[in-house]
């Protein structure tokens, strides 16, 4: 499904370079579904931002299905980002002036798809996220377990091989989201790969694989600090020389 | 590249944000409506001007003999001065006058004679009657709408013609009737028209007609008596009409014993200097307009400018979602422009019909004399709307691509 190989990312601030990845070697199989843990400003969302081809990187390699992933001009990314990847995110960046129905609609706008046969076929994602009612409700109408599902609609709509969802679950309760992760545990048993960045354990665990990132570096699952996410929670400083 | 589903987005954008392009409409509207307003006065000012001095040659000087004010030569004051031909004969050689000609009140009335009784067959009516010399015609704006003005065989030969006013026309002769050659009684001497004229004041103005004037000195006793000198300078400026002017006054005031200085022995009725004072204050008034306009426009742009900026920062989430849902810089960077496009040609429109409303409903409130039709040329009202519209559409465009350049990442971070 996708390969990265040492890829290696700096953030330049001011005149320091933050090495925000180091040799990052990843590879995940079609159908996957993972979680990528780590403290807050490990680089996951850099991470993720690589794999979604929202970011470049310095080096190494990103392939993914046979396509090296690299200096893309804008409009490549943006074409693989509509037909390969659906988006996640905490904070759920649906448009607040677009109803549920045309949220989910959107990415087959920018496919070409007429509105009429994109509206058609954003009802029938809303129907399976379980809100059909909801159709012609704007966002701010909603809770946000709803926002999130529209989110999701919106992000399989296109048909992708790959869901990256950033703390799909950051901004919800407990409850709704344990409902969020049985969603995305369906999806995922329909043969989508699903990355997942959560701080939360419990989210975790209804993966069935773990990547733990530690100051930009993959560090292996039975490391000592990683099995207690408290230890791993400390001034995150990863200067480069 | 037209695509109805984009226009659907953006007419759905424009839609669902309505204070943003409220605020936007109403700053490209009121900068057109003023424009529009503030030519359409400018140039209903000019056209006042224009009305105003449309009746006389705008470079004629009429002079007319009054009563002295100042005592002169042994004369006491209040004496009436009546000039001859002899002061014709000796102004036509004063350097810089055009055309002159001469006028004899055959009632004596202050501005040419009273109306005399004319009479066709069994009609009859009041109309003004002019004893003139055929220069006459340069310096009245009136239009032969048939035969010809009195000419220098008429004056030559003290022939009998008449040049009628269309209204005279109308009410002495039957529509289907030919008035040239015809014979009508004025003033119970017989005179065959020679000419039927049009006045653009209106035929209230037209009510009249012109005999020669030495026609009018024999048949009205006038021996060789004139009442008013009337001539065109040329091209001259106020200050060289004056000069002229005083010259031959000064004639005048030597052969008839007034004092040059007497403001009243004679009356001046001066079209140039009229005309140059109105013109330059028109002049000024343009300039005023024209700067006026100028900033309008400006700073119709600048807010454009402005709005388009803050609308466009205010989106840079949406367009963050956008992009990281497949949209590509071009797409956004048309939607964007687009929308400013369309916004600004719809407001520019609404501008423009109101300010013509305006324009409209002062010239129908008739507010001033000063102010005659107060319209736009087309072409200036479209121009201003291209340019608004085209700033618009920059005004979007820069800041669009812009936003489109940003990386996604930084407007969906959740921090
Ligand atoms: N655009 C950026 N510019 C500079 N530094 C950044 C940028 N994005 C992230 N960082 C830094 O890179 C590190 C990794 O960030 P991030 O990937 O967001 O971590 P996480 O998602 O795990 O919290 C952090 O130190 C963060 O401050
Ligand atoms: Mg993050």
């Amino acid at each position: 499904m996708l390969r990265l190989d040492k890829v290696n990312k700096y953030y330049r601030v001011g005149t320091h370079s933050l090495h925000a990845l180091r040799d990052v070697d990843i590879e995940i199989a079609d159908g996957e579904f993972v979680a990528i843990m780590g403290a807050s400003g490990s680089g996951k969302s850099t991470l993720l931002n690589i794999l979604g081809i929202l970011d470049d990187y310095d080096s190494g390699e990103y392939r993914l299905g046979d396509t090296l992933i690299r200096n893309l001009s804008e409009r490549k990314a943006a074409n693989y980002r509509n037909r390969f990847i659906g988006f996640v995110f905490q904070s759920f960046n649906l448009l607040p002036f677009k109803t549920a129905l045309e949220n989910i609609a959107l990415p087959l706008y920018y496919q070409g798809v007429t509105r009429r046969k994109r509206n058609q076929i954003a009802a029938q994602y809303l129907e399976r996220v379980g809100l059909r009612d909801w159709a012609d409700h704007t966002p701010s109408e909603m809770s946000g377990g709803q926002k999130q599902r529209v989110a999701i609609a919106r992000a399989l709509i296109s048909k992708p091989r790959l869901i990256l969802a950033d703390e799909p679950t950051g901004a919800l309760d407990s409850e709704t989201s344990r409902q969020i992760m049985d969603l995305l545990s369906e999806i995922n048993a329909a043969g989508i790969t699903i990355l997942v960045v959560t701080h939360d354990s419990e989210v975790a665990a209804r993966t069935r694989r773990m990547i733990r990132l530690k100051d930009g570096l993959v560090v292996s699952p039975h490391d000592a600090g990683a099995s207690h996410p408290q230890l791993a929670r400390q001034p995150q400083t990863a200067a480069e020389s | 590249m037209f695509s109805l589903d984009r226009w659907m987005e953006v007419f759905d954008t424009i839609r669902r944000n309505k204070l943003r392009t409220a605020l936007t409409a109403i700053s490209v509207a009121w900068g057109i409506f003023l424009l529009v307003v503030l030519l359409g006065l400018g140039n209903g000012l000019n056209n006042g001007l224009r009305y105003t001095f449309r009746r006389e040659a705008t470079n004629g000087i009429w002079i007319t003999a009054n009563k002295t004010s100042l005592a002169h030569s042994g004369y006491d004051v209040g004496r009436r001065l009546v000039f001859d031909n002899r002061d014709y004969d000796r102004a036509r050689d004063v350097q810089g006058i055009d055309h002159i000609s001469s006028q004899y009140f055959i009632r004596g009335g202050q501005f040419g004679g009273g109306e005399m009784l004319t009479r066709r067959g069994t009609k009859a009516g009041l109309f003004q009657i002019n004893a003139v010399r055929p220069e006459t015609i340069y310096l009245v704006q009136n239009e032969i709408i048939a035969g010809r003005f009195l000419n220098e065989s008429d004056l030559a030969d003290k022939r009998k013609s008449v040049v009628v006013g269309r209204p005279v026309v109308d009410y002495l002769f039957a529509p289907s009737e030919p008035p040239i050659g015809q014979w009508i009684i004025v003033a119970g001497v017989p005179f065959e028209i020679v000419g039927v004229f049009t006045d653009p004041m209106g035929d209230e103005q037209a009510r009249q007609l012109y005999i020669p004037l030495s026609t009018a000195q024999i048949a009205f006793h006038g021996v060789d008596h004139i009442n008013s000198l009337s001539f065109t300078v040329g091209d001259a400026n106020a200050q060289q009409a004056k000069a002229i002017t005083d010259q031959v006054i000064a004639g005048l005031a030597e052969r008839h014993k007034f004092s040059p200085d007497d403001k009243q022995a004679v009356r001046v009725h001066n079209n140039v200097e009229a005309y140059e004072r109105f013109s330059k204050i028109f002049l000024i008034i343009s300039i005023f307009v024209v700067f006026i306009g100028c900033i309008t426009l400006l700073a119709g742009v600048v807010g454009i400018s402005n709005i388009m900026m803050i609308a466009v920062k205010e989106r840079t989430k949406e367009i963050g979602v956008r992009k990281a849902l497949g949209a590509t810089p071009a797409s956004i960077i048309l939607m964007i422009t687009q929308e400013a496009v369309f916004l600004t040609s719809i407001a520019g429109l609404l501008g423009l019909a109101g300010g013509v409303a305006l324009l409209a409903a002062i010239e129908s409130a008739a507010v001033t004399e000063m102010i005659r039709n107060p319209a736009i040329h087309i072409g200036s009202g479209v121009a201003a709307a291209v340019f608004l519209i085209l700033a618009g559409a920059l005004a979007g465009f820069f800041p669009a691509r812009a936003a489109a350049r940003v990386n996604p990442i930084h407007t969906l971070r959740d921090e």
